[in-house]
């Protein structure tokens, strides 16, 4: 399997590229153009940087540095979470149900695919353990913090509903029972808009690398219908514990809906 | 569910408002008045456990702290001054249809239920968001300015409904009201908010 190699000189063509269209976007005042650098900055550094801890960590193949690696990725993700809520619950808990729904779904999943299902030799081998989990946390992340930002904020619109629904006797699952049928859709939806539409509108990210790295299609399709799922497990879980959750703390133990346990979104 | 009985508030202290003690026999209506933002609802809201608040409050020998937040809102019922419709219909905010004769003393009609909500102006919303809860058959109603939003006509023909309610099936009611007139056609007793107390006004 030979991928031809890519030196720093051809890639400061496509970066030369990203800062052309920086100046379009600038020429026409669309204000976006500063913010397009700066990701794109980011970009290369954050990768640059993964790529020297990669190295590394496959040259070692030792399960405390996996083990830290992937702790490392979840804080990040748990703080990710936390940061593109709207309303927050306040406290800790927006971070704390977050990381534990992620790490409850991602982790679990991780490591089941990796011992029941790949079976790579030691089971914890960087090469197969770190961009799986990459992929499940990444996923997992977005839904989570879609359906918690999706949560707490209709739950601060519709208060009047939720409100209204106390007052006539209804436990709190049956008063919020719609946000949370609404804030699980809005969680999973991404995966499964990209299971639908997978190979036939999109060309999945990881297959595209592995054809491109040389392996045939047929088992990179296998390896991407895996991926996809266990995507789909760890979202799916994980989006189901935080709402779950989430949902609770929004009441008291008298069934009260106490919106004093959010934040107030920053202007 | 427990059959119920007389409505006591024993130190209740929510927002200014504290050490609130008043209490209601079967089929009572208490007015309450006062300036607005004086807390009249919030009082309410502390009654029917929806705000963390001070003191206990008992209905008949059953104790709000004791009881499950849901299970004391079913009995101990209120009526907020703005109502809220989440499905489509009327009638499925209904958990038991409503008689005929009740839709048609509120100056409803059989299919009123199968009206959509967003067609739904003020005053019905207002009408029904007092049908809705009263069908329901609570123990105790809390009204928040339940006729604020109708005519003059329709206001004293709900009140005549609700009273004769109230009446017939034993509730003890904690009423916020504005107009004297009202307060003086409906309640034998009246409390009025002057700052941070409850202070009883002379029956009229």
């Amino acid at each position: 399997m030979n991928v031809i190699d890519l030196s720093w000189w051809q890639l400061s063509l496509a970066a030369l590229m990203v800062v052309a269209l920086a100046g379009c976007t600038a020429a026409m005042r669309l204000g976006m153009s500063r913010s397009l650098l700066i990701a794109a900055l980011r970009t290369v550094i954050q990768l640059a940087l993964v790529g020297l801890v990669l190295e590394a960590l496959f040259a070692a193949e030792r399960l405390v540095w996996v083990v830290l690696m992937a702790l490392a990725m979840l804080l990040i993700a748990g703080r990710e979470v936390m940061a593109r809520q709207k309303r927050r619950l306040l406290g800790g808990w927006a971070f704390g149900i977050g990381t534990l729904s992620m790490f409850l779904s991602s982790f679990t999943v991780a490591v089941l695919t990796l011992t029941v299902i790949i079976g790579p030799e030691p089971w914890y081998r960087p090469q197969y353990a770190i961009p799986l989990l990459g992929m499940l946390l990444g996923n997992t992340m977005t839904g989570v913090a879609l359906a918690l930002d999706r949560l707490t904020d209709t739950a601060w619109r519709e208060r009047g509903v939720i409100e209204n629904r106390l007052m006539l006797g209804e436990p709190w699952q049956v008063a919020i029972g719609d946000l949370r049928r609404e804030a699980m859709r809005s969680g999973l939806m991404p995966m499964i808009n990209a299971m639908a539409a997978a190979g036939v509108v999109s060309l999945p990210g990881m297959m595209t690398g592995q054809i491109l790295a040389g392996t045939p299609p047929s088992l990179a399709v296998k390896y991407q219908i895996l991926i996809m799922f266990a995507i789909t497990l760890g979202t799916g879980f994980g989006t189901l514990a935080a709402v779950t959750a989430g949902s609770r703390r929004l009441f008291d133990s008298r069934e009260r809906l106490r919106l004093d346990r959010l934040s107030t979104p920053r202007t | 569910m427990s059959k119920g009985g007389p409505l006591r508030l024993e130190r209740v202290g929510i927002g200014d408002l504290f050490e609130v003690g008043l209490s209601l026999d079967l089929g009572e209506i208490g007015c309450i008045s006062g300036a607005s933002g004086s807390g009249k609802s919030r009082l309410l809201r502390a009654v029917a456990d929806l705000e963390p608040h001070a003191g206990e409050v008992w209905l008949g020998e059953q104790a709000q702290s004791l009881t499950p937040g849901h299970a004391w809102r079913r009995q101990v019922m209120l009526v907020p001054a703005e109502s809220h419709w989440w499905e489509e219909t009327v009638g499925q905010h209904f958990a038991k249809r409503p008689a005929d004769e009740e839709l048609r003393a509120l100056s409803f009609t059989t299919d009123t239920l199968e009206w959509q909500v967003s067609r739904l102006s003020t005053g019905e919303k207002q009408r029904l968001s007092l049908l809705r809860a009263v069908s329901l058959e609570p123990r105790a109603l809390l009204l928040d300015e339940p006729t604020a939003n109708l005519d003059d006509a329709t206001s004293e023909r709900v009140e005549a409904w609700l009273v004769e309610r109230i009446r017939s099936r034993g509730w003890p009611t904690l009423w916020v009201a504005h107009d004297r007139k009202q307060i003086a056609r409906v309640a034998r007793r009246h409390w009025r908010i002057a700052s941070d107390r409850l202070e009883e006004l002379e029956s009229v």
